[in-house]
């Protein structure tokens, strides 16, 4: 089963992230944003950080899950890869998250992403796919 | 992306309405700067949407206003301009953007093409290792705990304080690199987290610093008050912003406002449009945190161009006085300030939104430097990193028209994953070559992306700026060497 597909913006990338429920399908998110930024091929999963969320509702959830990911990247270097999403109820998550700290001699980053945005975000529970526009 | 098929009516050849009663709750109409050609190309994607989107923002006052540059965003529109009134509107985090202060600074210098050509190579090679770049760059700058809170208060003058720049760097920049109300009170550890990290760097995507010629000179008193003084003369640029601490206050008050706004019963169709009244204790704490970002955006491209003196000064083996490297302006176009402005033939206190678009003031403006206060204020408006950038002058009518504003760059026309389906970063890098540009990138998938292609031609929406006496050009550079992130 295909995890995302990227979709187009005049300024920005987004991207679509399917999954066979809401979990599996934010996870995908995820391995998608980390897509956009590095070659992920030559990554290892040797960090690991685990993140509890609490939002009002699935988008708020999507926006802080992405986003919490990109400060981690900021401030720690990790590249990540596999996201383990536990007690998913569509309001909070907890998640184990593996990756490798940036390493320029093996890995290849290929773009920054400054944010997830709001901007046509949705997550949507029918369909088990979510939508999620960046800042790049 | 699909076409637009909304109302647009022609007001003169470089401005378009979109009439008040497009949209249901459209509280003013919105205008496009654009001529005939670039009025088609715009309507292409969903850009004029979202102006229409802006006008449904409580308090907004005369017009939404997009400059030619305008292209899709998330939320507001890039070139978008909208001015709210303080005392029963919004400021809204998502009409800033996430690269607050996200910025340009142009230096000026003594040298001549002929002198640097020889040594380009060298130069690009120095500035690529003296200012870090690249996703996720780290800076030079080890702050101490808790340091990065004189930072957002002080701004540029944190970085000169330091011994990175000049005491009159400051006098060249907007706000003097220092806004007040900044409240670091307001900015999330996270944010300060990031920003630790990363002063004194460049950062990625569009963001570059460019060593340029002058090639055309158009006014050539109003240039030599700004130390343009020839054609071939060696200028450099600087564009970045906030790098990860801007991102992070966004976020964290996108979220707030997100939630605020079932607090003061605000319903719009994009969420990323959220906001909350100016006067609110959410308003006021974006406010206060915005400006503290805005200070590290400054604080961040003085260090760049102390940087920036060290290499040229040791590549060209003289002193920083001979080379006359000095800070032409440095402007910012994603920004809100509180500014006094017409509306309605009286003078009214509003919050201007400016998200990818330059203030212009015009001559004789108070807040404008004493050195330009006879020529106006300047403006920087690059253009893709192929092709030429300008310096422009603020005017009267951009005061009466657009809340002294204009436009800020080139503006995308094409998507990052059309570019790259195109160009190859090699063929971008070779192009640039046989053009004479030397260039250094940190990747090259990055340089397609960026590639002249994408993005609208500068010089057409300059000359529509110009037509519609928003702005006035006044010099305008090439590149000969060309750093990306």
């Amino acid at each position: 089963m295909k995890r995302y597909r990227l979709i187009e913006h005049t300024a920005d990338m987004g991207l679509v992230a399917y999954g066979r429920n809401l979990t599996e399908a934010f996870a995908n998110a995820a391995y998608g944003l980390f897509s956009i930024i590095a070659e992920l091929r030559t990554v290892k999963e040797t960090e690991s950080r685990r993140l509890e969320i609490n939002e009002d509702d699935p988008e708020a959830l999507l926006f802080e899950w992405l986003n919490h990911l990109l400060y981690l990247f900021d401030v720690d270097m990790i590249i990540f890869k596999k996201f383990d999403i536990i007690d998913f109820d569509g309001h909070s998550l907890k998640a184990t998250c593996y990756g490798e700290k940036y390493d320029p001699s093996r890995h290849k980053l290929k773009r920054g992403v400054k944010a997830a945005t709001y901007h046509l975000l949705k997550a949507d529970r029918e369909e088990n796919q979510v939508r999620v526009i960046f800042d790049v | 992306m699909p076409q637009w098929n909304g109302l647009l009516e022609k007001i003169d050849d470089y401005r378009w309405r979109i009439p008040k009663n497009y949209k249901a709750g459209m509280r003013v109409p919105g205008i496009i700067y654009a001529d005939e050609a670039l009025v088609q190309q715009i309507q292409r994607e969903q850009s004029p949407e979202q102006v229409a989107n802006m006008a449904l923002l409580p308090g907004i006052v005369n017009y939404s206003l997009a400059m030619p540059d305008i292209h899709c965003g998330y939320g507001f529109p890039i070139g978008g301009v909208a001015a709210m009134k303080t005392d029963d509107g919004v400021v809204s985090p998502g009409g800033i953007g996430f690269d607050i202060n996200c910025g340009v600074r142009i230096l000026r210098t003594n040298l001549t093409r002929e002198e640097v050509l020889p040594k380009i190579k060298e130069l690009m090679d120095s500035l690529y290792n003296s200012v870090p770049s690249g996703v996720g760059s780290k800076g030079r700058i080890k702050l101490k705990p808790g340091e990065v809170n004189q930072v957002l208060v002080k701004g540029s003058r944190w970085s000169v304080e330091k011994g990175y720049g000049r005491p009159d760097d400051l006098d060249t920049t907007e706000e003097n690199g220092e806004m007040a109300g900044a409240d670091p009170s307001q900015v999330s550890g996270r944010a300060k987290e990031r920003g630790t990290l990363q002063l004194g760097t460049l950062g990625s995507g569009n963001h570059f610093l460019e060593v340029a010629i002058v090639d055309k000179i158009y006014e050539t008193d109003t240039a030599g008050v700004m130390g343009i003084d020839r054609v071939g003369q060696v200028m450099l640029l600087i564009h970045c912003g906030s790098r990860g601490l801007g991102h992070q206050v966004a976020d964290d008050y996108i979220k707030e406002m997100v939630r605020a706004m079932v607090k003061y019963d605000i319903q719009l169709p994009d969420r990323q449009l959220a906001c909350s009244p100016v006067k609110s204790p959410e308003g006021q704490a974006y406010l206060g945190a915005m400006r503290c970002a805005a200070n590290y955006a400054w604080a961040n491209r003085q260090c760049i161009t102390h940087w920036v003196r060290q290499s040229f000064c040791q590549v060209m083996d003289q002193d920083e006085k001979a080379t006359g490297l000095e800070l032409i302006y440095d402007v910012t176009h994603n920004i809100a300030k509180i500014e006094e402005h017409e509306v309605g033939g009286q003078r009214q206190k509003l919050c201007v939104h400016r998200k990818g678009a330059t203030r212009a003031f015009p001559v004789g403006h108070p807040d404008i430097p004493p050195k330009y206060s006879r020529i106006g204020q300047p403006v920087l408006i690059p253009g893709d990193m192929g092709r030429f950038s300008y310096v422009l002058v603020g005017t009267e009518q951009a005061m009466k028209e657009t809340f002294g504003s204009t436009c800020h760059g080139a503006g995308r026309v094409q998507s990052r994953a059309a570019a790259k389906k195109q160009l190859q970063g090699r063929d971008v890098l070779e192009a640039m070559k046989t053009r004479g540009i030397t260039v250094r990138a940190g990747n090259l998938a990055g340089l397609a992306e960026e590639a002249s292609q994408a993005y609208k031609d500068v010089s057409m929406v300059v000359e529509i700026t110009r037509r519609a006496g928003i702005s006035k050009p006044v010099a305008r550079t090439s590149p000969i060497g060309v750093i990306k992130g």
